[in-house]
């Protein structure tokens, strides 16, 4: 999928002055906020658990080679075939491989963000399968043709009237008079579309939230029940999952779950929480004849070791989006790629390069409420400012960024003229302000042009400082 | 080199120690099985398990009700089903707890077995272990308790021995070991906390989604 990280201005632009996205917005994000507290709330041991899951989730990286070997000798031990993709291109191949072998026509899909991030969807159906995304949420997006615009609810920004007329123009095989004009319905009338889908797909896709090294299995959470459709009732099942995605046991894969859901929906579990260890067994009647999981590196690896690391805890719950002002107020469509949100703006520099991602480590606000709510505790302040050094280092910041840099570097290596020009500058501020506010600055339209900018009051810090010293 | 090798050979040139030092910290972590922070909410008693199992999983959409013996299972099977107006139509997998109940006493009940069949509106499956922190059942697939069974019926059932119902996940691992095989697990094991639900429009939560629309639980008081 082409990144469309460099219009992330534009884009935001846009965003600001869609009416339908903002009410979206409005509407869903300080739900979810409402939700993790209350979970929170609700299980006095939560911050400490986000402790355990930060150290289980550094333990893993730190032995990760070791911990992936055994989790490979787990899956293939229970009749599992384990693939390893150095990139996006390979994971494509590896899955077009087997779903040729397979003669695959119709191609029932779980909901994957590593999916997303290699393409898939367009890789299928290039090369004539029919892909269908079962999550409500996916589907919705996949109907429309977009990309999901949040890593948990992917359909976030859309409005049940969008809805209503995307099931109108695309289920044309159904009654026109048909009545949409509640959720339920909406929800109904998917739910019977896709269920015939489930029972025809010749491929099923999941994705995993955690694979268990200790036993081979890969974790699935949904609260829909279509990643168990989509493993359960085709002939062949592929997951397609990253290598960071280990945990070592079932203990604590425990941990981590207790933390993903309520960081994530405000839920003590999901509904459906589901560990699958190979394909059917000799005796099973049913479950999938084949079992597949590829195992996604596309930059991670050369993650290791960095300033960076921390990123590679992530458990994808989506909590640092919904308390981030930035991504309240753009959506994730914004981001230009698969991953939004400020975790979005860590990982993607990341994996796509800092040079085609170089508007995202400043899509922040630093107020740190992302690290606030992190499960596995991710520094994101921290590592969104490791990206914007790396910005400046590779002489990516705009002209005039570094040349206002520049001269305040020189100010500040000079403290006395540094006093005089910051004493200067406030009382240029308070000359021009009316009513303590400034309407319009030289060199600050950028900021002026949608707000005021507050008016000095006439002396520096180090002046009333001074003063009070006396 | 292999794409596996590439990998593998970046993430050993990237991590600090020696190859052995890793080996052996992997292998102590895996043999111990050790619990992290286990949170205190599920410890207590069996009554004090079932209460907040009944609790959380009523709290979802899910039901509870509790009888006295393995016996009264088929009762209490019939009954819920005629309540939900569901045909006298029950498919379970092969399990021998359930296939020993007195299905006599309820002459009505036509039932089937095997995996679940798309037209199934009500399936029972045996539950391995009920987990009391989060109103969770856990269902092993295979012969005796198909997984397709869990999702594609109406109305999903699960009968729930009170022994088996206990505090936190971390009380179940030892039982599955003791029951598959250390390292070793069943094809498919499903933790379930209540019916089918999604909140992908507008956060608005609907019940069901692809799954079950009620999933009842009957706890097993003395079994």
């Amino acid at each position: 999928m082409q990144p469309e990280t460099a219009r992330f201005k534009e884009l935001s632009r846009a965003a600001l002055a869609n009416d339908q996205l903002q009410r979206s917005m409005v509407a869903t994000g300080p739900q979810f906020v409402l939700k993790r507290a209350k979970a929170r709330a609700a299980l006095p041991e939560f911050d400490d658990l986000r402790n355990a899951a930060r150290d289980i989730k550094n333990h893993v990286l730190a032995h990760l080679d070791v911990y992936l070997e055994k989790f490979e000798a787990r899956v293939q031990a229970a009749g599992g075939h384990v693939h390893w993709a150095e990139t996006a291109e390979e994971a494509r191949a590896i899955i077009l491989n087997i779903c040729a072998a397979k003669k695959a026509r119709l191609i029932t899909k779980g909901k994957s963000m590593v999916s997303e991030e290699v393409g898939l969807n367009e890789a299928l159906e290039g090369a004539g399968h029919t892909p269908v995304e079962t999550d409500l949420g996916e589907y919705l997006i996949q109907i429309r043709n977009e990309r999901p615009s949040h890593i948990i609810a992917p359909a976030v920004h859309l409005r049940r009237e969008q809805i209503e007329a995307d099931f109108r123009r695309v289920h044309t095989d159904l009654d026109p008079a048909r009545d949409l004009s509640h959720i339920p319905a909406l929800v109904e009338e998917a739910r019977r579309v896709l269920r015939q889908n489930y029972l025809d797909a010749d491929v099923g896709i999941t994705g995993a939230n955690f694979l268990v090294a200790g036993t081979g299995s890969a974790i699935i959470v949904t609260n829909e029940g279509n990643g168990d459709l989509t493993r359960l009732m085709p002939e062949t099942h592929i997951v397609i999952t990253s290598i960071e995605k280990i945990v070592p046991t079932l203990e604590d894969a425990s941990t981590l779950l207790r933390v993903l859901a309520r960081s994530a929906t405000g839920q003590d579990i999901s509904t459906y929480t589901t560990l699958m260890t190979g394909p059917r067994r000799a005796a099973d009647p049913d479950g999938p004849e084949e079992f597949h999981i590829v195992l996604l590196d596309n930059g991670r690896s050369q993650v290791l070791g960095t300033e960076f690391q921390d990123m590679l805890r992530c458990i994808r719950c989506g909590a640092c989006l919904n308390h981030c002002p930035v991504y309240q107020a753009v959506g994730g469509h914004a981001y230009g790629w698969v991953y939004p949100g400020p975790i979005g703006s860590v990982v993607t520099p990341a994996l796509i390069g800092i040079e085609n991602a170089a508007n995202l480590p400043n899509a922040s606000t630093f107020c740190g409420r992302c690290e606030d709510v992190c499960p596995v505790r991710i520094p994101l302040p921290r590592l969104l400012r490791h990206w914007r050094e790396r910005e400046f280092e590779q002489h990516l910041t705009p002209r005039t960024v570094r040349s206002g840099l520049g001269a305040w570097a020189f100010l500040a290596k000079r403290p006395k003229l540094y006093g005089l020009a910051m004493r200067l500058a406030a009382r240029f501020l308070n000359w021009r302000g009316r009513a303590g506010r400034i309407a319009s600055l030289p060199l600050a339209r950028g900021w002026t042009r949608t707000r005021d900018l507050p008016a000095a009051q006439g002396k520096t810090f180090t002046e009333l400082w001074r003063e009070r010293q006396k | 080199m292999s794409a596996r090798e590439t990998i593998l050979a970046r993430i050993r040139s990237r991590l600090p120690g020696t190859e052995a030092a890793r080996r052996d910290a992997v292998e102590l972590h895996l043999a111990a099985h050790g619990a992290n922070l286990v949170p205190l909410r599920g410890l207590g008693d069996g009554d004090h398990r079932l209460s907040l199992f009944t609790r959380l999983m009523t709290g979802v959409g899910g039901s509870v009700e509790t009888v006295e013996t393995l016996a009264d299972v088929v009762q209490a099977v019939a009954a819920h089903m005629a309540a939900a107006g569901l045909p006298p139509s029950l498919r379970k997998g092969a399990d021998t707890t359930l296939a020993h109940l007195p299905w006599h006493r309820a002459p009505g009940l036509t039932l089937l077995s095997g995996p679940a069949d798309p037209a199934d509106h009500t399936t029972l499956s045996l539950a391995f272990a009920g987990v009391a922190e989060s109103g969770t059942v856990l269902l092993l697939s295979g012969p005796d308790n198909p997984a397709t069974l869990n999702f594609l019926p109406e109305l999903h059932m699960v009968v729930l021995p009170a022994s088996r119902l206990v505090s936190c996940y971390e009380d179940v691992w030892p039982l599955l070991r003791a029951s598959q095989g250390d390292g070793l697990m069943p094809s498919t094991l499903n933790m379930i906390s209540g019916p089918s639900r999604t909140a992908d429009i507008e956060q608005t939560i609907v019940r069901p989604a692809h799954g079950p629309r009620d999933l009842h639980v009957i706890i097993v008081v003395g079994a």
